[in-house]
């Protein structure tokens, strides 16, 4: 942990007996004020002194502008919602390192990158933030030492279950920003993040608006969503007379108004993407396609739920109305316990934390070891901790025996055979002459896959993702072959857009 | 299981009825055991309540064994409870080592169960009506407290207030600050909850209470979604409430309620906490 004693300035120049400083209260406070954002930046030195710790040569690697770096990335590659990616963030960080030193080995640069992020995080401590103690007069004229915490990047929990990192309020207004700002304003923070992304070219204005449009919708599902799960619980906790009603009109104007604005923004950037010269706003181009597709998308998904709505209230209402009403009142433990106790000095606090604790937890059977049980558990070697579990008993295979009539020598004939490229089908006769050059066996192969190729599993390759299926289409024509008989099928390959598919999938 | 002289006029007790009575409370003992799971439970349950003479019988041998009988019923079985300083009772230092030594890990824990009653029952009569199920998710109660720890936070800064505690007496610094500077979560080696972030203690709180029967797991999403069982109901409602209400009391903090709920829905001028579960805040 850091910790940066602060000074009062010159204390020998004051008198001894502890008077106000002379500016006063207001010039305290902005000395606060700036002794934080100063305290902010001290984990970034902190990081060039501490490398000559570091086992091994690291001297020549500038961590703080590394550390800044990194901060940077983090900043610029959360989204409203989640935050960075730990390894995007790492790996993109990883060039400025290599090109410090670039003939250390890579390993070493892994190294470098995860120590500083490590640092900035700071693991090692409990809280996994930074401390540093600063110095107020209090009301009394009292010199008063007391602690700031602040946090530079902190992780969060992901909505996958994973890890993402974020830089806290503190980190984007003094380190992206500037350092005479109110170190702990969110505003200010998001108003430095976007002026930032804007300044360094990442996001154009129409980019910046539907991801802003995408926010609003996500924060309508978000709403949403709460309501109508307050409302599985309790029907009177959410107001459905006035504020539900309100929110669901508000959300399908928003929707409505966005569906018909990203089109026409879909619209414009189709024609830039496809008369763009250079091939970096060519990508450009290509990207906001891709998000604003997304802002659509999320929209249709806002539609779907705000149509659902009504008749989930209405089915609550039903179920909740004829139940029984309680008849005695409990305690209301946020009100008379959560909330006083985390408004109490955490000395006193504890009191009744550890009351609950002591009450609330349950019971545990307490361990009783007779004194031969001891014995053998004493004697026995301890088991070995593997770190992939036990070994697994090998088990007793019986080879089948191999019934199938076809080999997969056969099969792999037959598919190639198949594989057709998509801009010229074939008849099926044609195949099954060219499959009984090969063998007479595969004939009987390729016939059986092209009757299952009249009828494609076009959902199973929907829901895998798959790139091509093979179809047959019978056009009337008949089959003329000395084994096989019915329609002569068109059989062909046709071309899935898989992308377009996964992302509908979403 | 009965002798002659049950039938009598004036029952006596027999070796027998007391090792039924024992077995009751053995079964009782086994938190997770329903009685709907067990047919000689059952049937000592239904015992317990038809015949006054058993039931006293039972409650002894709990009182002995020193524990408090909170109800017996087909639904929860037999709930118990430690007495204090029972053999039975959960010790902070068994609970987490940390705890033991750090004030501050003291608090958190014991907060975490706080939060995750509160959030299992968030209106009274939620604690009062038997009917009724908690769901909690342990995200969701991390979320949960947090936002009301930046309630606390705004108020603090619309009064003025300096919140940053002194260096030398660190026991005042505001509870809600505790939770609000640990961190939520943390990528560890092994892939595993980082134990010391707010998110890990309320995943250990939430694992211990399942251990306890108290709560069953539902299903995976946001960091585990949890299902209270009747027994939570009666241990919180029936003793741990009315414990911690009484420390508050004694401190001097009187919290007032005039029954109906404080946490109410979520204004929606305002934002929302992602994971909270809940549209809601207090007052």
């Amino acid at each position: 942990m850091t910790v940066i004693a602060a000074q009062p300035a010159e204390p020998e120049l004051r008198p001894a007996v502890a008077a106000r400083p002379a500016p006063g209260p207001a010039a305290d406070e902005g000395l606060a004020r700036r002794l934080k954002a100063l305290a902010c930046t001290a984990p970034l030195h902190d990081l060039d002194s501490r490398k000559v710790n570091l086992a091994g040569e690291y001297g020549g690697y500038a961590m703080a502008e590394v550390g800044l770096a990194a901060i940077d990335l983090v900043t610029l590659h959360m989204d409203f919602d989640t935050g960075a990616d730990r390894e995007a963030v790492l790996s993109r960080l990883l060039p400025r390192v290599a090109a410090q030193h670039p003939e250390r080995p890579a390993a070493e640069h892994q190294r470098v990158v995860r120590w500083v992020l490590e640092s900035l995080i700071n693991v090692g401590s409990v809280d996994r933030g930074f401390r540093a103690v600063y110095g107020t007069f209090g009301p009394d004229g009292a010199y008063v030492r007391r602690d700031y915490d602040f946090k530079l990047i902190e992780e969060v929990p992901g909505p996958d279950g994973g890890v993402y990192l974020r830089t806290t309020d503190e980190a984007v207004n003094v380190l992206v920003g500037a350092l005479d700002t109110d170190v702990t304003s969110a505003q200010i923070a998001a108003e430095v993040k976007l002026e930032v992304l804007i300044r360094r070219g990442r996001l154009a204005d129409a980019q910046l608006a539907a991801e802003q449009a995408r926010y609003r919708t996500v924060q309508y599902a978000e709403t949403l969503r709460r309501a109508l799960e307050a409302t599985r619980r309790n029907v009177r906790a959410v107001d459905w007379m006035q504020t539900v009603p309100d929110l669901i009109d508000e959300a399908l104007e928003h929707i409505a108004d966005r569906y018909r604005h990203e089109n026409a923004i879909l619209t414009n950037i189709r024609r830039a993407r496809d008369e763009a010269e250079g091939a970096d706003h060519k990508r450009q181009a290509a990207e906001l396609v891709d998000i604003v597709k997304d802002c659509i998308r999320r929209h249709t998904q806002l539609q779907t739920r705000l149509l659902e709505a009504g008749p989930l209230f209405r089915a609550e209402q039903d179920r909740q109305a004829f139940a029984a009403p309680s008849a005695r009142s409990g305690i209301d433990l946020y009100g008379q316990l959560l909330a006083p106790v985390l408004e109490l000095p955490v000395e006193r606090a504890i009191r009744p934390t550890d009351a609950f604790f002591g009450r609330g937890t349950g019971l545990r059977s307490p361990a009783v070891v007779r004194l031969t049980d001891l014995v053998d558990l004493l004697l026995t070697p301890p088991v070995e901790r593997e770190h992939l579990g036990v070994e697994l008993p090998d088990p007793d295979l019986i080879a089948t025996p191999d019934d199938s009539r076809f080999s997969e020598v056969q099969l792999e004939a037959a598919l190639q055979l198949l594989d057709l490229p998509a801009d010229a089908p074939r008849r099926l006769s044609g195949l099954l002459a060219d499959a009984r050059k090969q063998d007479p066996e595969l004939p009987y192969l390729v016939a059986l896959l092209a009757v299952h190729a009249a009828s494609p599993p076009v959902g199973t390759a929907y829901r895998q993702g798959e790139e091509r299926l093979l179809f047959a289409v019978d056009d009337g024509t008949q089959l003329r072959d000395p084994e096989f008989g019915g329609a002569d099928l068109i059989v062909g390959s046709a071309l899935l857009d898989a992308a377009g598919m996964a992302a509908d999938r979403r | 299981m009965t002798t002659p002289q049950d039938t009598s006029a004036t029952p006596t007790v027999t070796a027998a009825d007391v090792a039924d009575a024992a077995r009751l409370v053995s079964f009782g003992l086994q938190a997770k055991l329903l009685p709907a799971r067990d047919t000689e439970y059952t049937e000592l349950v239904r015992r317990y309540r038809e015949d006054p003479p058993f039931a006293r019988l039972a409650d002894a041998v709990a009182t002995g064994l020193g524990l408090v009988v909170l109800e017996v019923s087909p639904r929860a079985g037999m709930a118990l409870a430690g007495a204090e300083d029972s053999v039975f009772a959960v010790k902070m230092g068994d609970y987490s080592r940390r705890a033991a030594s750090e004030t501050t890990d003291r608090f958190l824990h014991g907060l975490a169960h706080l939060a995750v009653a509160a959030m299992a029952f968030p209106r009274p009569e939620d604690l009062a009506d038997d009917g009724y199920l908690g769901r909690i998710t342990v995200n969701g109660v991390d979320a949960f407290v947090r936002q009301a720890c930046r309630r606390l936070e705004e108020r603090a800064e619309a009064a003025g207030d300096n919140t940053d505690p002194t260096s030398d007496a660190p026991g005042l610094e505001a509870a809600w600050r505790v939770w609000a500077r640990r961190s939520t979560t943390g990528a560890t080696k092994d892939a595993r909850r980082l134990a010391g972030s707010t998110i890990g203690i309320t995943g250990k709180a939430v694992a211990f209470l399942v251990d306890s029967g108290f709560l069953q797991k539902a299903s995976d999403d946001a960091g585990g979604t949890y299902r209270t069982t009747a027994r939570y109901q009666l241990q919180v409602r029936e003793l741990a409430a009315g414990a911690a209400m009484s420390e508050l009391l004694e401190l001097g903090v009187v919290p007032v309620s005039d029954g109906t709920a404080t946490l109410l829905p979520a204004d929606h001028s305002e934002e929302l906490v992602a994971d909270a579960g809940l549209p809601f805040h207090s007052l």
